[in-house]
């Protein structure tokens, strides 16, 4: 069981009024933001279950977009996001979706897209008490919370590659608390997801690309 | 320094000597992620947040984002500071304050979930009142929050905090046990006595069920967090007197957690029972988003 702290009881300090409706959302847009690192130009955000049917009174809406800002669950900004997006120039829209059945009831895609055209989106489910965790990224089903350090790596679906990743953080003496594959191809594309409680640096990320089947890695710090 | 349980929470207390508060705060220093000087950083902001949404709606009213709510605070403000015969001075104020955190919180307004955001009211509601109303200070009201936690806490480890979950009892209920407990610490009343007003206000609001109407954190919500804090005080009193519940905290907890089950899920924050489907509340929801 996770160590539940002073500030799990008293917290989050956070925008009301819910703190899955609001503060989930908002941390959903977080991830997002933090995954795609480009800076966003257009984003759109599809609401389903729950999401989509109280939105409107639960600031859903604006608690997205202040997340895809980086605004943290606390900013007091989110209150004004449609006028904070217009500023920067981002452009925004909602899809209000009743029909489609998700997983989870508290449930947003988000797909952002930068000036250069390069685009991603990815799904976050909001779990109550502001926790979150992402389950899809580009159409590929992962699974994590962002509550610890995670790695996540796009690569070939063949062997070794496995081994490469958990020989690398040995070797830079990354304890892997979790650690998932999700294979969206066989032999072709598929996404290791590694969860770690120590801090993973930019350096281990330059080891992980030395072999050639490794795509692409994401890093979201704690 | 740690505990799973009420029952090992008092070994504690009476091992070492110390109030509830004590235990808790040197569980966090000893268990939790962050050092003693960044804990009581983080702790003045938690207390700062709970003093502005408590007293921002008082003067600056704001509509909530539903639509049902807003300007109650200041309305019973005005109103108790005229006629506190009824309630006297520190139920009055904590009322004001209860209502005002959920005003603030359903404009989108900064707040500290305690351990909700549809039950944030009435932990800072209890001891902002007692804080101004018997003179209490900063040290006091860090003290009461400490030992608020730990009834929290166990709560949530041992129970539910979730209305989707158990119903309002375990939102509402569970603040009302936290602020009860904080309450008589601040008074002087034994660790024993702490746990006593916490099962003794579990117990009395065993049940409660949650019914948004039309799914908003705002009505019943607001005036549900009143009963939070008139339940915490009268417990705390009961407690102080000597006065104990039949069932220990531990066994409250799961009694409640029990009870929460037993609840239909129209009456679980699903807004399709209770309030919520009232014909009058309902007319008022329609025509909005």
């Amino acid at each position: 069981m996770k160590f539940i702290s002073f500030f799990d009881v008293i917290g989050p300090n956070m925008i009301g009024p819910s703190s899955s409706h609001t503060a989930g959302a908002v941390a959903i847009g977080n991830m997002a933001a933090k995954l795609f690192k480009n800076t966003i130009k257009k984003v759109t955000f599809t609401l389903y279950g729950s999401f989509a049917q109280t939105y409107y009174g639960h600031g859903t809406d604006r608690a997205l977009l202040g997340g895809v800002m980086g605004f943290l669950p606390s900013d007091e900004r989110i209150v004004n996001a449609f006028e904070e997006a217009e500023k920067r120039e981002i452009q925004f829209e909602y899809l209000i979706d009743h029909k489609t059945k998700t997983g989870h009831p508290n449930t947003a895609d988000i797909y952002m897209e930068a000036e250069d055209g390069t685009s991603q989106t990815i799904r976050g489910e909001s779990l109550g008490g502001g926790k979150i965790r992402i389950t899809n990224i580009d159409g590929i089903d992962v699974d994590f919370t962002g509550e610890y350090s995670t790695l996540v790596i796009r690569h070939e679906d063949r062997p070794g590659i496995v081994a490469h990743i958990s020989a690398e953080l040995a070797n830079n003496n990354v304890n892997i608390a979790f650690m998932k594959v999700f294979r969206k191809k066989m032999r072709v594309e598929a996404y290791t997801v590694v969860e770690s409680d120590e801090k993973i640096t930019g350096e281990v990320m330059e080891h992980l690309y030395k072999n050639s089947g490794i795509d692409k890695v994401l890093l979201i710090q704690i | 320094m740690n505990f799973d349980s009420g029952a090992e929470l008092l070994n504690l207390c009476r091992e070492h000597q110390i109030p509830v508060s004590e235990v808790m705060k040197q569980r966090e220093l000893q268990h939790g992620a962050v050092s003693e000087e960044v804990f009581e950083q983080k702790m003045t902001e938690i207390m700062e947040i709970m003093s502005n949404s408590a007293h921002r709606p008082l003067s600056d009213v704001r509509k909530s984002i539903g639509g049902l709510i807003g300007g109650e605070a200041s309305g019973l403000k005005d109103y108790s500071e005229k006629h506190q015969e009824l309630c006297g001075k520190v139920l009055s104020l904590a009322m004001v304050y209860a209502m005002a955190v959920l005003e603030c919180n359903a404009s989108m307004g900064l707040i500290v979930a305690a351990p909700t955001a549809g039950s944030s009211g009435v932990v800072p509601g209890v001891l902002l009142a007692m804080k101004e109303a018997l003179g209490l200070g900063t040290e006091e009201f860090r003290k009461g929050l400490l030992n608020a936690s730990a009834i929290g806490y166990l709560a949530m480890r041992n129970a539910s905090v979730a209305g989707a979950e158990a119903g309002c009892q375990a939102e509402v209920g569970v603040a009302s046990a936290m602020a009860a407990s904080a309450a008589v610490e601040l008074m002087g009343g034994s660790p024993e006595m702490c746990l006593q007003a916490a099962s003794l206000s579990l117990s009395n609001l065993l049940g409660l069920v949650c019914d948004p109407v039309g799914g908003f954190v705002e009505n019943p919500c607001q005036s549900r967090n009143v009963i939070g804090v008139a339940n915490a005080l009268t417990c705390a009193q009961l407690a102080l007197s000597g006065i104990t519940h039949i069932n220990s905290f531990d066994d409250m907890l799961a009694v409640m957690l029990k009870v929460g089950g037993s609840l239909p899920s129209e009456l679980r924050e699903t807004a399709l029972g209770g309030n919520a489907i009232g014909k009058t509340a309902c007319e008022r929801c329609k025509g909005r988003k």
